[in-house]
């Protein structure tokens, strides 16, 4: 397949760490990344990848559109609600790695199938990413009536957005885990570690679940950690699941899940798994995109039209 | 006669006290606990999970009575003091805040580890915005120098924190190490500075009187010393102490030993002590609300508390991260087994 143009707006660390990802990709081809500051190490970095680039931020993005056919959004939520209909009016499918939530939240495993056609498609947030899969697993199994994460990042991975808007992480991620990850209920925690040498990304999973075979939610979550690693190499169970019989009378199980996310450390430092997850995540997105793309199938189903 | 220093205290018995009850605490206990402690002349009673509004989960128990009622059964007994609750960015939201600010809360206490005061410009913004009182906690204050409480003090006064606050929630530091960053914080911010001890090292009261000297003048304390770890400073003792040294806390001595005595007593499920594990929370500077999910998993996994608290210290895991005690248990008990064969 004759790969697909793409590219990145936003040229700080994610911009960057992405631009790494998208080197190897045989389905993807960063030809233009725009920023707004011209010295910026992801500018040159993507010059000297042989990219087009541009400090002139959006605008600048805009006089090149000819050369891309999906744009990662990797600036910040408040930029990229500006940045949306100026992209959607090009007609350019939009990966967004900000919390702007301008379109549905997706998790490539669980529900991108759902939103074929849209134009602007949201990665929820780094914590819904490493979890969200993992609840999905265990809804396939068996009801899960509540689901709880508590993630838990090194201080130096959470930028000042992360930590002005932290109640957004923890509302984003808990919907996630409802509407994506099939749980009735959720709850989710971020904790922030400020520990020399950082700590690498580390999150539990709860989820409390209806009567069912312990071997089958061992198998559904193995073979989901699986497929997280095949696009998140550094994404592993620490543990082995925890599962055990609550005693309510009600025949539930509680599982605990102990995961540890090690960042690919292609531009962002290892510990910062939480990123690296994001920027791993919207490669996956965008490389289901450009299949669809080319296989004509970009597109929402009559159904859907209708509804 | 000159008139005598006021000290305020906050009496946490009904929120670190729910750390040693396993957040079993029910409306009617709350209710009588508030009412004692109002007539007693507590300026500031407490109510939330042991973890903060918000807290009532797998990670770190559910409660067993929901925290509106909880909070209800406070504010309908509180007649003088005011009502304060306590929120951990992360955990609990600005939601959390708007109901207990409608439930009566008038005090907001906002929780941050010590080196992250960044995260609570937001919810210390939306507890000023609905009229509450804001006392910021640097929690696990001995992770961070005296110059780091400076600065942090630093943002959460330009958040609109009302005082800040040296919280030893490993009851880790010593009379001269709560001195240090007193003073650093005094001298860097214009507004009040408050002191939280833990008894894991049997120095609550003398580092209260410590923070005291070196002029704080918000003082959180525990009724029976009622909470996590070894517990707290008890407000009675302190009370005590206080009033011996010649300061004003507005607080009646025999109706806070009654308090104690009488109401707050039979409901604790054993009593607040100075164990081997709680002990070794505040040599090793461990979180003291580990304490009962760390002796949960021993337990559960057959091996020693004080390897799980040390583990937990090694890897420098701060408050909110309760979660990694049950992996490291079973890490544990797996090396122990494979000893054994061995």
């Amino acid at each position: 397949m004759e790969q697909v143009p793409v590219a990145i707006l936003g040229s700080g660390n994610i911009g960057t760490d992405l631009l790494c990802k998208l080197k190897r990709s045989n389905v993807l081809k960063p030809t233009v990344m725009a920023g707004i500051i011209a010295d910026s190490d992801g500018l040159a970095q993507a010059r000297s990848e042989g990219a087009t680039t541009t400090a002139e931020g959006i605008d600048g993005l805009l006089k090149h559109a000819s050369l891309f056919e999906i744009v990662f959004e990797a600036t910040t939520a408040r930029a990229h609600l500006q940045h949306a209909p100026l992209l959607k009016r090009e007609k350019k499918v939009v990966v967004d790695l900000t919390p702007a939530a301008v379109g549905p939240y997706v998790v490539p495993l669980v529900n991108l199938k759902q939103y074929l056609g849209e134009p602007n498609l949201n990665l929820v947030s780094c914590g819904g990413q490493a979890t969200v899969p993992l609840v999905h697993a265990l809804r396939m199994v068996s009801p899960v009536a509540y689901a709880e994460i508590v993630a838990t990042i090194a201080s130096k991975s959470a930028g000042p957005g992360t930590r002005q808007n932290i109640d957004e992480f923890t509302h984003t991620t808990a919907r996630g885990l409802e509407k994506i990850g099939g749980a009735e209920k959720a709850k989710a925690i971020i904790v922030l570690n400020p520990a020399e040498p950082p700590v690498l990304m580390r999150n539990t999973i709860y989820g409390i679940m209806d009567e069912c075979d312990a071997a089958k939610i061992e198998r559904s979550v193995g073979a989901m950690v699986k497929q997280i690693a095949e696009y998140v190499p550094g994404f592993r169970l620490v543990a082995k699941p925890l599962i055990e019989d609550l005693p309510n009378g009600k025949g539930q199980k509680k599982v605990t899940l102990f995961v540890e996310v090690e960042g690919g450390g292609d531009y962002l430092p290892k510990y910062a798994g939480n990123l690296d997850i994001m920027t791993a995540s919207a490669v996956k997105v965008g490389e289901e995109i450009a299949r669809h793309l080319r296989a004509g199938t970009w597109k929402k189903t009559t159904e859907e039209v209708l509804t | 006669m000159s008139e005598k220093t006021f000290i305020h205290i906050l009496d946490s018995t009904l929120r670190d006290g729910s750390h040693a009850l396993s957040h079993q605490l029910t409306a009617e206990q709350v209710g009588r606990v508030a009412k004692g402690l109002d007539e007693a002349g507590v300026e500031m009673i407490e109510v939330s999970h042991g973890d903060g509004l918000g807290g009532s989960t797998i990670t770190y128990g559910f409660s067993k009575q929901s925290e509106l009622d909880l909070l209800g059964a406070a504010s309908s007994e509180i007649k003088r003091g005011k009502l304060a609750v306590l929120l951990l960015p992360g955990i609990g939201t600005k939601k959390d805040l708007e109901i207990a600010a409608d439930r009566g809360a008038k005090v907001a206490q906002i929780a941050t580890h010590v080196t992250e005061a960044d995260i609570s410009e937001q919810h210390i913004g939306v507890a000023k915005k609905l009229g509450m009182e804001v006392i910021g906690m640097l929690m696990l204050s001995h992770m961070g120098s005296a110059e780091k409480i400076a600065e942090q003090g630093k943002l959460m006064e330009s958040y609109g924190a009302d005082v800040v606050q040296v919280t030893d929630s490993a009851g880790a530091l010593i009379p001269q190490t709560v001195r240090e960053r007193v003073r650093a914080l005094r001298h860097a911010i214009k507004v009040g500075v408050a002191f939280h001890g833990h008894n894991n090292l049997s120095l609550a009261v003398a580092n209260s009187v410590a923070a005291i000297e070196e002029g704080a003048r918000w003082i959180d304390a525990c009724t029976c010393g009622l909470g996590a770890g070894s517990g707290n400073t008890p407000t009675e003792v302190l009370v005590a102490v206080l009033d011996k040294m010649g300061y004003a806390t507005g607080i009646d001595l025999w109706k806070i030993m009654d308090v104690a005595e009488e109401v707050v007593r039979p409901l604790m499920h054993k009593p607040v002590r100075i164990g081997k594990a709680s002990l070794t929370m505040g040599y090793a500077g461990v979180y003291s609300s580990f304490l009962l999910h760390a002796d949960k998993a021993a337990q559960q996994f057959d091996v020693d508390a004080r390897d799980i608290l040390v583990e937990i210290g090694k890897r420098k895991a701060v408050g909110g991260q309760e979660d990694m005690i049950v992996e490291i248990a079973m890490r544990l008990a797996e090396e122990k087994k494979k000893r054994a064969i061995a």
